[in-house]
């Protein structure tokens, strides 16, 4: 790859401003006079966006409860101390309670968080078969091998939806109880559990199989569930639009965390009395409690979280903001004494000359 | 080369090992030598076919290929390519399949071209057809048919198919004219002669009847020496044996001029001809960019294996504890849980490399060399080094030495043809003490007839009139200038006297021409040379005639030629012309002291000067002179040493005639640009084989020495008076002390006040202090040499044969502070030191190309190295440095989130960003803008740089690439990955970034941290752009456009036929969210914050010369106390005297150099 240019420069050569490198630029200098007041510009604007993030920040509200095992919230604890070596007993359920003092200002969305999961690990997060998740007979059939050992069942049958994500779902369900006063009656409040996953995910990205004599499980028929589901995909939901491989929750599990602490979003509540917030009162989550964390050492929160336009609570940006806009006025400051004396120095260079 | 190495080997074997003789039997016309003869050893030639193509159609693509993974980037992203094709490696092959690919590809499309023009080429060579005889008949035959010892028949304008012997002409007096401008570039004619005994045979009957053998030697690449051995058998006496020479010997690739028809005998034939031994590739110079560049990459490659190391420790302590190695969600395969754990360990290892392998990036060799082959474009295109005369302009060798332009800390430059013009002119003769100056000159041209005499000392007497004359028929006749003749001038004999004067000489050394034609204006023209007569007009228009005997040919050792000729009355005189060292000791009669003056005084005001010698032969002393050279000439062994010691048996005891003097002028601006290199900062030593009275003028002249400049003398002279041991001594104490006193300030510029020592050293001196000495204390001489050199600002070495200066560059290239040197001459004899040199220039001058050949870089002028280093060489270094600090830069900023992303992925190997995005990265979205940067940036004005030399004096000493630089921008890089994954990771922390709370995957996070980067990476080389041309702008803002739309197009489609749909939606769903966009507003401004600062803060502190230049431009009423000295020169300084102190003055010549 020794290149050489051998042209000759047997005749005259081009005179053009490109060829002779003086092709007309402008020739910006970072000297002091400019950066300056660029940087008490930059300084300003951080400071004053940085404010207003930050006090959007500190008006969201988040409510987190840990149900992992905590004795004082709940009796969940007993769910996990009976499934200490494994998988807790099927269909344990229990509940946590909690009170507002007064409103918690609406829509409120509802998260689950889980801790030390890694949801990023390699191998985990390459296992699945997208082919599937699109729909296609073939690969319903034939799962590509990246999903192994959750490729083929037990009797050799194809795990549909195959993969290490797939079989790991998140399948504790929640539904929360309103007490507006000590001894009334608990009310169901309604969570509106769609729109919780991307809309491209979950109307173009991920499709069932087209349909056998108008049957999603006859279009399943030949596969198996994944090893530690309950029951085959097609069962998801009763719901015809929101079972197989379109079922929301099981899209917002599919999506992979960037991180091995994450939450996912489980409802929105958005609807009857609910729609402005939750009320003032007493609250209980009922919880039926199937997922096992204690064999990694992680914890199951529940979370509620009010939305601004910037999203969840989050004082980093403002307060990286602010940081970030003081620093500039600050080094402004410094580079502005340092300035002025070497002018000051210059000039005495000049008249020495 | 390798080729040839297994071709000789294949040869001896084939041939068998006993038959591998030094020297080779040729038949003529393969007719057999009569019996009893020498016996003969068969040996196989090759055949006449020339091969300069490196593949063929079937080999091209296994040999290609292996050329090509030689080298050891191209080897490295193979072994990572296959490694990633073999285990299971969180990135794709192609991210690094398709890089080395599309690399190789490229490469593999220009060699493969190129290999086809050299294939069309030789095609055409090797079947032009060539007439040779056969049975006394002439056949047409390919030329590639042509074997060792077929007779050839060459006409006038054919060039010769292979290196034939030359066995008789049309000519009668057996002679014929060739020119070798296609091997070494000299146009003039050359004479050949053809063999004594066999320029008769003039027919092809004649030369098939020709029965002989020749003995030569082997092939070997010196174009200019060849000795072999004629038998000519003629049925009646004995063999006759004739010495064969270069003389006799016509190359392949030279051409047939003014002779209508040649018979020869081939002796070399196809790849073993002189010109193909030539054409063997020069040895690879390296640059120091390229030898740091190196070096960081062993760095890197160190960091690249202690990462993937510390990863793969991690992990697997971090695993140790079962739930996290394999938690139920994450079960692992049968096989996978039964392999061997060291084997586990090793391949997450080579994964782990696989996943940071890109801090190395393939990328950067290409756009290193795509940038220094389209930069050096920018050299052959300037107008500033375009030569109108000559209309020659620079032309680039290698582009692979462009930035060592900008490095240089010594230049030796030539001095005839390089500082001068080469263009001699004849200005006084000194007869016996008398001085006599032709004047009569108008526009170049001789007017003819006027009388050009100018006596400046009293008329000569009558005895000192017939000296007078001997001596200009001395210079008419000891010479080898040929006439070029107008058509069929040659053997026409009407042609009258007097249109001998409108004739042009051609000689190989312009001395000569200048002294025949100034001899032309005293009187004497010399006509022509024919049928071995030499004739000459006398100052009475008679025609003399002087039979030429023998030619003691000129050499650089001797320093001196000589003719024997016969005059018309039967004497026989030996005319000696030398220079004036080699002449006066073998003089034993003449006004010695007279002349001796006048040498001494005209060679102190810079002119070349010769003596001229004669003495007076009998008939005897004739013979034995014949003998003698006949004896050396026959010599089949050594006969250079063998002629030198005839030569000098022969030219002794001469009677001295006078001296002349020819002016060579200066080149235009060459004290200029001395002036300016100096001020660079860079010492210029001038090395020639003139003497030193000569070059020390010359050196005044052109304002190497100034007035105030104190000279130091290591000459033999004076060693003669002291021992070399004490001179040196002396000479260091006087040096050494001063510059010990002031040891930092010679840096700070040139005040008045500081003592400039300039050093003269002659060939014999330096001879001494490199010889090693018995007791082996000779280190201690060279060293105390160097210092001495160190302290001077200049440094003359005059009588340097070419050996010796390549021998000086050498000692400086390897001194301690191993200085970047750069050579600079025209001539052959500048050669050997070009090719020592870092950097070899050179001048496209009259004697020749060779030079130009043989060097990286060639311009048609000295002056125009000013341009070449401190423009050129200063932009291609400031460039290419940025290059390789920010290819490493924004690389580290690629890789390095990856590396901290592991920690939070449970060591996985998995990747942060899609594999588009890993490919494209180098490839795409950051490689345009800083090829573009490295082909166009400029700091400062070109103006500026030639303006104000010192500036150089800030890349000295590969200043940009200094670890504190380079230790720098990689730490930049990584406070800059950490600004990006971490601002990245506390946004995400835990929480949504939309408004519609829904929650974003690994995928974003990813794509996140790469925005931020693409953007910070590229607005950083914005910050550090200096020239902003609509280029700049377009790849600029363009590279950054192109990422958006690629990404959103990339994401906004599934794909068909790949099973690939993880960026499905994920850009544009990161583009929604607010907190994104600030984050990324943010993130590039955190990251370019710090750089800003530095900038702005050393530019106010701590300004180097460059940025204080920078400042002023905008204003041009600046205040630099650098402006104040520069500008143009006053005019008395442009035309100032140029002769050195306590020089005499003389009636001519005090303004050498013309201002412009």
């Amino acid at each position: 790859m020794t290149w050489s240019a051998t042209a000759r420069g047997a005749q005259q050569p081009d005179n053009t401003a490109f060829t002779q490198q003086r092709l007309p630029a402008w020739q910006p200098l970072l000297s002091a006079s400019i950066a300056l007041p660029l940087f008490f510009c930059a300084g300003l604007a951080f400071i004053g966006l940085g404010l207003g993030l930050y006090y959007t920040s500190n008006s969201i509200k988040e409510l987190e409860y840990d149900y992992t095992g905590s004795p004082d919230t709940g009796n969940c604890s007993a769910c996990a101390e009976a499934g200490q070596d494994g998988a807790p007993p099927p269909n344990c359920s229990c509940a946590l309670n909690f009170s507002l003092p007064e409103l918690f200002q609406g829509p409120v969305y509802f998260y689950y968080e889980l801790s030390n999961f890694y949801q990023n690990n390699r191998r985990y997060s390459v296992s699945c078969d997208n082919a599937q998740l699109s729909g296609f007979p073939s690969a319903l059939r034939q799962p590509v091998n990246d999903c192994a050992p959750y490729q083929y069942g037990a009797a050799g049958l194809p795990i549909a939806p195959c993969g290490a994500i797939a079989d790991s779902l998140f399948n504790d369900s929640f539904s929360l109880w309103h007490q507006r006063q000590p001894g009334e009656p608990y009310v169901e409040v309604p969570l509106d559990r769609t729109g919780i996953a991307w809309w491209t995910d979950n109307h173009v990205k991920f499709r069932n199989p087209p349909l056998v004599n108008g049957s999603l499980a006859l279009a399943f028929s030949g596969t198996a569930a994944p090893p530690s589901w309950p029951r085959p995909v097609y069962e998801l939901s009763p719901d015809p639009n929101n079972t197989g491989f379109v079922n929301q929750d099981f899209v917002v599990w599919m999506r992979t965390a960037a991180l091995p602490t994450f939450r996912k979003l489980y409802a929105r509540i958005r609807q009857g009395n609910y729609s402005a917030g939750l009320p003032r009162g007493d609250y209980r989550v009922h919880i039926t409690y199937n997922y096992p964390v204690r064999a990694f050492h992680g914890r199951k929160l529940v979370v509620f979280s009010s939305i601004s336009w910037m999203g969840g609570k989050n004082p980093f940006l403002g307060i990286a903001y602010l940081v970030v806009g003081s620093l500039c006025i600050l080094t402004g400051f410094v580079m502005l004494v340092v300035y002025i004396r070497y002018q000051d120095q210059d000039d005495e260079d000049d008249s020495d000359d | 080369m390798d080729c040839s190495l297994v071709r000789t080997l294949v040869r001896r074997y084939c041939a068998g090992e006993e038959n591998w003789v030094d020297s080779r039997t040729i038949y003529v016309g393969h007719r057999e030598p009569p019996p009893g003869t020498e016996a003969y050893i068969p040996q196989r030639y090759p055949d006449n076919r020339i091969v300069s193509s490196k593949y063929t159609f079937w080999n091209f693509i296994p040999k290609n290929l292996f050329e090509q993974f030689r080298r050891i980037a191209n080897f490295y992203f193979l072994i990572i390519f296959l490694v990633q094709l073999i285990i299971d490696t969180p990135t794709s092959p192609v991210t690094s399949g398709l890089p080395l690919f599309f690399v190789i590809t490229v490469t593999a499309i220009k060699q493969g071209y190129e290999d086809w023009l050299r294939h069309k080429a030789d095609s055409a060579m090797n079947q032009c057809p060539v007439h040779f005889i056969q049975h006394g008949k002439l056949v047409r035959k390919q030329s590639r048919k042509l074997r060792v010892g077929d007779i050839v028949m060459v006409k006038e304008n054919e060039t010769f198919p292979c290196d034939l012997i030359f066995l008789s002409s049309n000519r009668g007096d057996g002679t014929c004219h060739v020119t070798t401008a296609s091997l070494d570039g000299e146009s003039s004619h050359k004479t050949h002669y053809a063999v004594q005994d066999t320029k008769g045979f003039h027919t092809e009957e004649d030369i098939d009847g020709l029965h002989a053998t020749i003995e030569c030697e082997q092939p070997q690449p010196d174009l200019y020496r060849f000795v072999g051995r004629i038998n000519v058998y003629s049925d009646l006496n004995d063999p006759v044996v004739r010495p064969l020479g270069s003389e006799n010997l016509l190359l392949r690739g030279a051409k047939l001029k003014n002779t209508e028809k040649i018979f020869g005998v081939a002796i070399y034939t196809g790849m073993e001809t002189k010109m193909a031994l030539n054409y063997q590739s020069k040895s690879q110079k390296r640059s120091a960019v390229e030898k740091s560049m190196n070096v960081f990459l062993i760095v890197y490659l160190c960091i690249l294996i202690s990462k993937a190391l510390i990863n793969t420790v991690l992990k697997y302590v971090w695993q140790s504890e079962p739930f996290r190695d394999e938690p139920w969600y994450n079960q692992k395969t049968e096989s996978e849980r039964q392999r061997n754990l060291f084997l586990r360990a090793f391949t997450d290892f080579l994964a782990f490399m696989v996943l940071f392998n890109y801090i190395i990036p393939v990328s950067m060799y290409v756009t290193v060399e795509m940038q220094k082959f389209l930069g050096s474009y920018f050299i052959t295109w300037d107008e500033d080094m375009f030569d109108e005369e000559t209309g020659e302009g620079p032309v680039v060798n290698t582009s692979d030495l462009n930035e060592e332009l900008g490095q240089v800390e010594y230049v030796f430059t030539d001095k005839t043809g390089t500082l001068t013009e080469n263009n001699m002119e004849f200005k006084e003769c000194c007869i016996e003490g008398h001085v006599y100056v032709p004047h009569v000159v108008c526009n170049g041209q001789v007017l003819p007839n006027a009388s050009g005499i100018d006596m400046i000392d009293s008329s000569p007497g009558v005895s000192s009139r017939e000296r007078e004359e001997l001596f200009f028929r001395a210079l008419c006749l000891c010479h080898t200038v040929q006439v070029k003749d107008d058509e069929d001038s040659v053997d026409s004999p009407q042609k009258s006297p007097d249109s001998g004067k409108s004739c042009v000489y051609i000689s190989s050394s312009p001395d000569e021409v200048a002294l025949v034609e100034g001899v032309q204006r005293l009187g004497f023209t010399y006509l022509r040379l024919k049928d071995n007569y030499m004739e000459i007009l006398n100052r009475d228009n008679d025609v003399e005639r002087f039979e030429l005997l023998e030619i003691l040919s000129f050499d650089s050792v001797r320093r001196r030629m000589s003719v024997i000729v016969k005059s018309a009355t039967g004497e026989i005189y030996l005319f000696c012309k030398g220079a004036d060292s080699s002449i006066f000791p073998r003089v034993i009669e003449g006004k010695v002291d007279q002349i001796r003056s006048r040498v001494e005084r005209n060679a102190a005001e810079g002119l070349r000067t010769l003596c001229v010698a004669y003495k007076r032969l009998t008939q005897e002393e004739y013979g034995g002179v014949c003998q003698l050279l006949q004896a050396a000439k026959v010599a089949l062994q050594d006969r250079e040493k063998k002629l030198a010691e005839a030569y000098e048996q022969i030219e002794k005891d001469l009677i001295l005639l006078g001296a002349t003097a020819v002016e060579d002028r200066l080149q235009e601006k060459a004290a200029d640009t001395i002036e300016a290199l100096q001020k660079a900062g860079i010492k210029v030593w001038v090395l020639t084989g003139d003497k030193m009275e000569t070059a020390a003028a010359t050196c005044y002249a052109c304002r190497l020495f100034r007035r105030d400049t104190q000279l130091l003398e290591l000459t033999t002279k004076k060693i003669e008076e002291q021992s070399l041991h004490d001179v040196l001594l002396e000479l260091s104490k006087t040096v050494l002390h001063y510059s010990g006193s002031l040891t930092r300030d010679n840096f700070s510029g040139f005040s008045t006040d500081m003592q400039d020592y300039g050093l003269i050293i002659d060939g014999a001196a330096l001879s001494l202090i490199m010889k090693p000495r018995e007791d082996g204390s000779s280190s201690n001489y060279r060293e105390l040499f160097l210092d001495i050199c160190r302290s001077c600002s200049a440094v003359l070495c005059c009588r340097m044969a070419p050996l010796q200066k390549a021998q000086i560059v050498k000692l400086i290239k390897f001194s301690k502070e191993h200085p970047i040197t750069l050579a600079i001459g025209d001539g052959a004899n500048d050669v050997s030191m070009i090719l020592e040199a870092h950097v070899g220039i050179g001048v496209i001058g009259k004697e020749g190309r060779q030079a130009a050949r043989n060097s990286d870089y060639a311009v048609p002028k000295f002056k125009h190295l000013k341009k070449m280093l401190l423009v050129h060489g200063h932009f291609y270094y400031v460039r290419i440095s940025e290059l390789v600090q920010y290819f490493f830069y924004k690389n580290v900023c690629f890789i390095f989130p990856q590396f901290l992303y592991q920690f939070f992925c449970g060591f996985s190997q998995q990747t942060l960003y899609d594999t588009a995005y890993l490919t494209l990265y180098n490839i795409s979205f950051t490689s345009l803008p800083i090829l573009l940067y490295s082909l166009m940036e400029q700091h400062v004005s070109i103006d500026v740089l030639k303006r104000d030399p010192s500036l150089y004096r800030d890349i000295a000493k590969n200043a940009l690439l200094r670890w504190r630089v380079f230790i720098y921008w990689t730490f930049l890089g990584v406070f800059d990955a950490l600004v990006f994954f971490f601002g990245a990771y506390f946004v995400f922390e835990n929480t949504t970034v939309t408004s519609n709370g829904q929650i974003f995957g690994n995928w974003t996070f990813g794509t996140l941290v790469f925005t931020v980067m693409v953007f910070t990476v590229t607005l950083k080389l914005a910050l550090d752009t200096r020239y902003w041309t609509w280029i700049n702008h377009f790849v600029i803002w363009g590279s950054l456009l192109f990422y958006v739309v690629f990404s959103l197009l990339w994401g906004g489609i599934i794909w068909p036929f790949l099973n690939y749909q993880r960026m499905y939606y994920v850009f544009i769903q990161m583009l929604s969210s607010g907190p994104a966009w600030l984050a990324i507003v943010l993130l590039v401004t955190v990251s370019l914050l710090p750089d800003v600062l530095k900038k702005v803060l050393c530019r106010q502190l701590r300004p180097t010369a460059t940025e204080r230049v920078q400042d002023m431009h905008p204003q041009p009423r600046g205040h630099s106390p650098l402006a104040s000295p520069q500008g143009p020169h006053p005019p008395e300084v442009a035309c100032r005297s140029w002769r050195g102190p306590g020089c005499p003055h003389s009636g001519h010549g005090s303004c050498l150099e013309t201002p412009l």
